[in-house]
């Protein structure tokens, strides 16, 4: 099963590399990994999406709650929660091409950020699962590079993830 | 305490803060980024170094240290090569639990990063196997860094911690004041155990009709020995320790039937296989205890008592998991068992109890007994009895640690130290040298292989500049005994490898580094000369038996085999 784990972090020097060689040494499955300050400029926050059995999941919490330098633990999975991650694609856009682009940028809600050298640069904010479909609805040949965030996630309503 | 607008050096607030946090031991080795730490070390009297001959020997000495003590042992290296040979102990540390604080000299800030001379990125390197660890950037950090590292070592499960500390962060200058305490707002272990949890536990306890204890090294390191025998007595149930737990439970108590594990004895593998409730205090179901997993208790309903969540229902579920403390979480079990062991099925635990002895009469630990040839588990036995089961042991790894652990019977903790969880061979000596550090009249001896304790024999230098007399007892089987049990078993005879070429004469050897050796080639002189060796109080004597090069560590579960699927000997195979 996919979760999403949240974590609160100290802003230090090596707190990212001690999540992610939790991960690598464990051989627990990284799908993304998102870390970035927050309002309180001493913490920030990371967001995971990995799978495995509930057991690892289990562990995984377990495991990283333990390292000295996360302050909070979360699976969002668990909770009523959003999930996002931001898409920057640039497809071919010559004039051929360029009316069923318009009609995919519409239908996905999609904003097109730059049209030059015969090129769009489009940006879309959505569910992973969206993205996907997103960047599938572009004939592959015609697509030049694609930029995933990587997903953020949080909490809806009273549940936050605070210290 | 510093008057609080005295500057000092950082060199100088490293030792200041080393003195206010009680430690008065420090096993270190020089070099260019902690020279200035070394000067400050040499105008004051309240820290003692040990200047050992390898940093893994230091490390390995502050581990012994702190198993034998319960203090955090102490270690001082410096950058590069003097960090990277610190690893070894610092992981042997980590997979024990054994609080530690390496200090390591780094290059100066300005060049960190920069390939500089004797530069390795050691919070990195050491980050896998340390519980935490920091690199001290300003010297203004340097004593809240150390109280936290103390502190973090010693709280919850505790672990090596490393501090990185650049050079000069050592020369720069500023106020001293040690804190009394430090706040981690990211830092809180549990203590205290779920009141709810532990009723369940009692329930199940008390329902039991073949219960099982069996506790690890999370005992010894919680000091909770008197709690778990008042438990272990009050209940009447069958108890088993881990190799790491030894010592937490009287070994000569009738509750007790042995260790457990791949070289457990039979009573107390089988017990496992066969209990209905199993509580499992300070351990975690190690792979080395288990067999395989699919096989494991396969009838018991598992409590589980750890101060590390993390532990819990990590290889097996468990029905009840208690998180906390050992000694706290037993004294409350303590308490409100008091009046409830009434209710016990005494008829199902007599009964339970004669099926365990009718497995003891197995008599899984005998050896031959009229052989001429020394039988190592013979050395071991006979030195239980001359030092009346009250040395301090340590261990290296291999035939002789499992001979170690069956046959010396441990009837107090902390006397028994060795690396379980590494498996470090070169740990012993090292080690032995650091518990006489801290109990310089206690009879402290060292049970290794003629294998395991070439890897660190530099240490014989360190035993006699600090006039150290261990005694060490080389099992010398002329083979890597445990790996050649293994290709003799599993390798059809094909010894690659295991057989150890070119041996030295460790009786010179010994006498070469200027301590006694002796060599002992007969069974009928073993007892006497053990004798004599433990009569020179203050010689270290380092005594070369002879060993049966064909002797095998049973009883034997194989990999992938079950608890209750056990070799016995040749001549008795079961299962
Ligand atoms: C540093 C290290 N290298 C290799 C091993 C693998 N190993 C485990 S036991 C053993 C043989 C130990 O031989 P010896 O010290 O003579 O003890 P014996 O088994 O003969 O009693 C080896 C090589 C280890 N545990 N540690």
């Amino acid at each position: 099963m996919r979760h999403i784990i949240s974590l609160l972090v100290e802003n230090e020097a090596g707190a990212l590399s001690r999540v992610a060689g939790l991960f690598s040494a464990r051989a627990y499955n990284i799908e993304s990994l998102t870390v970035a300050p927050t309002n309180d400029s001493s913490m920030s926050r990371m967001t995971i999406v990995t799978s495995g059995s509930d057991n690892i999941i289990e562990q995984i919490t377990k495991q990283v709650d333990k390292l000295v330098d996360v302050i909070r633990v979360v699976d969002l999975s668990e909770l009523k929660h959003v999930e996002r991650e931001l898409l920057l694609i640039k497809v071919m856009a010559d004039s051929k091409l360029r009316a069923g682009i318009e009609q995919i940028i519409a239908s996905f809600n999609a904003r097109l950020i730059d049209d030059s050298d015969n090129i769009c640069t489009i940006e879309l904010t959505d569910t992973g699962e969206k993205l996907e479909k997103f960047i599938q609805s572009f004939d592959k040949n015609n697509i030049i590079e694609v930029v995933r965030s990587g997903v953020t996630g949080i909490a809806l309503g009273k549940n936050i993830l605070q210290v | 305490m510093a008057n609080s607008s005295e500057k000092l050096r950082g060199a100088d607030i490293f030792v200041r803060a080393l003195k206010d946090e009680g430690v008065t031991h420090l096993f270190g080795y020089p070099g260019g980024a902690v020279l200035h730490i070394y000067d400050a070390l040499y105008k004051q009297s309240a820290v003692e170094h040990i200047l050992v001959r390898h940093e893994q020997g230091a490390t390995h000495a502050a581990d012994g240290y702190a198993r034998a003590t319960g203090r955090p042992g102490v270690v001082l290296v410096t950058s590069g090569p003097g960090m990277t040979n610190a690893v070894t102990g610092i992981a042997t540390a980590y997979m024990d639990s054994i609080p530690l604080v390496v200090f390591s000299g780094q290059v100066p800030t300005h060049l960190i990063g920069n390939d500089a001379f004797q530069e390795v990125d050691a919070v990195g390197i050491s980050r896998p196997c340390v519980k935490h660890n920091f690199l001290v950037k300003d010297v203004r950090d340097l004593a809240t860094t150390i109280k936290k590292a103390f502190l973090i070592a010693m709280s919850g499960r505790p672990g090596p911690v490393l501090v990185d500390i650049p050079k000069d962060v050592t020369a720069d200058m500023c106020e001293y004041e040690y804190p009394q305490h430090v706040e981690m707002r990211s830092y809180h272990p549990v203590i205290k155990g779920d009141s709810e949890q532990i009723k369940r536990a009692i329930k199940l306890l008390l329902s039991a009709k073949k219960p099982m204890v069996y506790t690890g090294g999370g005992v010894i390191l919680g000091n909770a020995s008197q709690e778990l025998t008042t438990f272990t007595r009050s209940l009447g149930y069958p108890i088993t320790n881990t190799l790491m737990g030894l010592g937490a439970y009287p070994a000569t108590d009738k509750q007790f039937i042995g260790m457990l594990g791949m070289h457990g004895t039979y009573e107390a593998n089988m017990a496992m296989h066969h209990c209905d409730v199993l509580i499992a205090i300070g351990a975690r179901f190690d792979d080395r205890v288990t067999g395989d997993l699919e096989k494991f208790c396969p009838y018991a309903k598992i409590i589980h008592i750890d101060i590390d969540p993390a532990s819990i229902s990590k290889n097996v579920p468990v029905d009840v998991a208690i998180v906390g403390d050992v000694k706290n979480v037993l004294s409350e079990i303590n308490q409100q068992l008091g009046a409830q062991t009434g209710s016990i099925d005494q008829a199902a635990i007599k009964q339970w109890w004669q099926q365990i002895r009718e497995w003891q009469s197995m008599n899984c630990l005998r050896f031959d007994r009229k052989s001429d040839k020394i039988k190592p588990q013979f050395v071991i036995e006979t030195l239980y009895e001359l030092t009346g089961g009250d040395a301090y042991i340590t261990s290296d790894v291999g035939q002789h640690q499992m001979w170690a652990a069956q046959f010396y019977k441990f009837d107090k903790p902390r006397r028994w130290i060795n690396s379980g969880g590494l498996g470090t061979m070169g740990f012993g000596m090292p080690a032995a040298l650091g518990v006489k550090v801290a109990f310089p009249e206690a009879t402290v001896a060292c049970i290794t292989g003629e294998a395991s304790l070439v890897m660190c024999i530099q240490e014989l230098s360190t035993c006699l500049q600090y006039d150290l007399p261990i005694k060490i007892i080389n099992l010398n089987n002329r083979y890597m005994g445990m790996v050649r049990q293994w290709q003799e078993f599993f390798y059809d005879k094909r010894y690659s490898h295991s057989y150890m070429e070119a041996i030295p004469d460790f009786v010179k050897l010994s006498e070469s580094f200027g301590h006694t050796g002796m060599r002992i080639e007969r069974a009928v002189d073993v007892k006497e000369a053990l004798q004599q060796a433990l009569a020179k109080k203050d010689k270290l004597v380092l005594m070369d038996f002879i060993t049966d090069q064909t002797e095998n560590v049973y009883p034997m579960i194989a990999a992938g085999k079950g608890q209750h699927e056990m070799h016995l000997s040749p001549e008795r195979e079961l299962a």
